[in-house]
């Protein structure tokens, strides 16, 4: 073994209770790299694309890429792959934190997780050995507390990954948690742990490094080039360690992109209270970071009386403009209440706003509340709710805690969720940057910025600054985009080095550490075949080229003010060349796109 | 006049929010130098809302928003 793959995986029954350790494909490693692409490849394989995403046939994949725990940069990273119980397609969100580099130290490249407990379980690994552990005692626990209690158990070298309440409930909008503070947030893989019993998976490792790498001399050469390039490089260099994702905030405001008030409106005149810069100002204590990362965009604040892990670009936005607040330290609260409850923290704020707009339309009524008011604004709201979304007792909890998608078309009114695939649609609004519309209504997982961040271009100017406003080549950008993102989450770094780094950068890491000697348009091509594999995932679950869309809101309805006022998105235009660029017809791969990719599996289906 | 936005790091010193004659400057350039910021610092440059370069001709009534290397995701 010296290709940093440990070449195994191990596949857990929690129905039977068997436990096997099944060695790790290699030809397929090499087709997929690993994390997104291999994990969804197994998925595909295995028939997992028409079971009920809440049943014990549906499985859950914990997977690494041949570069987590590695010393390239940024390397902590691993997806959690299933069907997605939200949008009824593959899930593939990710994470950062150690747990990941920790459950590859403990010689695991992927866990397969299979059935349901009897009754509240966990997992707890330690090296080559797997048990399968009584998890009753903390049903309920919320996410910091389960962490301490199991560190005090396990030691305090072990690493939690968890599912808070919202989980353990299979609420829709529920994340799956990994130390503390780190969330694969997206797509609702809590609620296929909750429907499995699984609680938790604790990992300890004797190794405190990968010892696999094929070419350890030549993996160093790599490190050091692509370091150099980030150190030069102004974001990954400082710009993300001064003040985090959240200075965004000012920028996209300022572009007249920042949606407000469930994206009635794109601009808000007070969005510098809850930007980066005041977070910074008043309660930042230090940057933090995931394993090996030298970029550190995490934040670490004060709040209250207690040091926590601090809210990102999207909670400061979905939780401030979005639902009408510019209040910093309601949206501190309701971004660490997610963290506690397990819930993904762009879901549950937008739903919120749309639910808002409910409100102020009449739908939802005040005797509907519960005594909380669903006002624009109301910093008690986007508390309460959030905590009632956290562990939902009444119908408008359970309606609201499953997303925009599903409250919206109880009212009558679908045109209010901001969605697309039932997922929330993140911080940047499609009508100012042509780009990301393209990549919103195609990513795979549904609504989505980190599967194609042509915002780096188009608005931050990496690699090269493009014009927001119009369509031009934007088909393109999103395509390349798209199959990079796919490379890099499946060789388990984090995207945001590709601020930095560049597909000849991501080539000579993996070939250095995987023995393989890809050219960069090779791996290009992987990414392309990972992102085909996961669109024939969603065509066999039963996806319509329909969903390949943008709410009408977006399309039909210009921007009411700021910079941008007056733009609708032009997907109408761009979605065909899109399509064209991927060699897809009506939202689907030809056979001779499938053929051109090794997908022969696929043809014809 | 022209109103001039300063963003994260360039605040230091400046202040979030000032205010120059549209008679003392013709480009943005000549606002960066007026706050003896240099070129390289700014990251993102936008006159009403779009990005734009140092040599842009700015007139009354416009707003420059000067950010220094952010973004995220
Ligand atoms: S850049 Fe941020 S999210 Fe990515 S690994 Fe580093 S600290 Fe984690």
């Amino acid at each position: 073994m010296s290709d940093a793959y440990y070449e195994k995986i191990a596949r857990i029954n929690l129905s039977t209770g068997e436990i096997k350790a099944e060695p790790l494909n290699l030809e397929l490693a090499k087709k997929f790299i690993g994390g997104r692409g291999l994990g969804t490849k197994i998925l595909y394989d295995e028939g997992v694309a028409t079971v009920d995403p809440l049943s014990p046939e549906n499985k859950l994949v914990f997977i690494t890429g041949p570069m987590t725990g590695s010393n390239s940069p940024s390397s902590g990273r691993y997806m959690v792959v299933t069907k997605s119980p939200l949008t009824g397609m593959i899930a593939c969100a990710n994470s950062g934190g150690i747990w990941g580099a920790k459950l590859k130290f403990a010689g695991w490249d992927a866990l397969i997780v299979e059935g349901v407990a009897s009754d509240w379980s966990y997992l707890y690994i330690e090296d080559d050995r797997i048990e399968i552990l009584d998890a009753r005692e903390y049903v309920g626990v919320l996410s910091e507390k389960f962490d301490d209690l199991l560190k005090a158990k396990h030691g305090p070298e072990c690493s939690v990954l968890n599912i808070g309440p919202a989980g353990e409930k299979q609420v829709l909008l529920s994340c799956v948690m990994n130390d503390k503070d780190r969330a694969a947030g997206r797509s609702g893989t809590g609620a296929v742990m909750g429907s499995k019993k699984l609680k938790a998976i604790v990992v300890k490792a004797t190794r405190k490094q990968l010892d696999v790498i094929a070419d350890v001399e030549a993996l160093k050469e790599a490190n050091r080039k692509c370091l150099e390039i980030m150190k030069a490089n102004p974001l990954t260099g400082e710009g993300l360690r001064a003040l985090g994702t959240a200075s965004l905030v000012n920028v996209i405001n300022g572009i007249g992109a920042l949606p407000t008030r469930n994206w009635q409106e794109s601009y808000c005149p007070t969005a510098d209270q809850f930007s980066g810069e005041t977070l910074a100002e008043k309660y930042l204590v230090k940057p933090g970071a995931c394993y090996h990362c030298p970029i550190a965009c995490g934040r670490v604040i004060k709040h209250d009386d207690k040091i926590v892990g601090g809210p990102e670009y999207e909670p400061l936005w979905a939780y401030g403009s979005d639902c009408g607040n510019d209040d910093l330290y309601t949206i501190d609260e309701a971004n660490r209440l997610c963290n506690e409850y397990g819930l993904d923290a762009i879901g549950v704020p937008c739903t919120i706003a749309a639910a808002m707009e409910l409100y102020q339309n009449g739908c939802i009524r005040e005797e509907d509340c519960a005594g909380v008011p669903l006002e624009w604004g109301s910093k008690e709201a986007l508390i309460e709710w959030t905590r009632r979304m956290g562990d939902p007792q009444t119908e408008l909890d359970w309606l609201m805690s499953s997303g925009s998608a599903r409250l919206c078309g109880h009212y009558g009114h679908p045109e209010f969720s901001m969605s697309v695939k039932k997922q929330e649609i993140p911080a940047y609004d499609a009508r100012a940057i042509q780009g990301i519309g393209i990549n919103y209504a195609t990513a795979n997982c549904g609504a989505a910025h980190v599967r194609g961040y042509t915002i780096a271009p188009e608005v931050v100017g990496i690699p090269v600054q493009l014009d927001r406003t119009v369509t031009d080549e934007k088909a393109v950008w999103a395509k390349t985009f798209q199959d990079l993102t796919a490379v890099i989450d499946s060789m388990g770094n984090c995207l945001f080095t590709s601020f930095a780094l560049g597909a000849p950068e991501y080539t000579a890491l993996l070939n250095a550490a995987t023995g393989t000697d890809y050219t960069p348009e090779q791996v290009l091509e992987i990414g392309e075949r990972i992102f085909n594999i996961e669109r024939m995932f969603n065509k066999a679950a039963g996806m319509k080229p329909e969903d390949d869309r943008l709410p009408k809101r977006l399309l039909e309805e210009p921007i009411s003010n700021g910079p941008s006022k007056g733009m609708v998105s032009q997907l109408p235009l761009t979605l065909p060349q899109y399509y064209e660029a991927r060699g897809w017809v009506n939202a689907f791969p030809t056979d001779e796109t499938l053929k051109r990719l090794g997908l022969d599996e696929c043809v014809g289906k | 006049m022209i109103e001039v936005r300063f963003f994260a790091t360039l605040r230091s010193g400046r202040g979030k929010i000032t205010e120059v004659s549209a008679d003392e400057v013709s480009t943005a350039g000549d606002i960066l130098r007026r706050f003896e910021i240099p070129e390289e610092e700014v990251h993102i440059l936008l006159i009403n809302g779009f990005h734009s370069r140092p040599e842009a001709a700015v007139k009354d009534g416009d707003i420059v928003s000067l950010f220094p290397p952010v973004g995220g995701g």
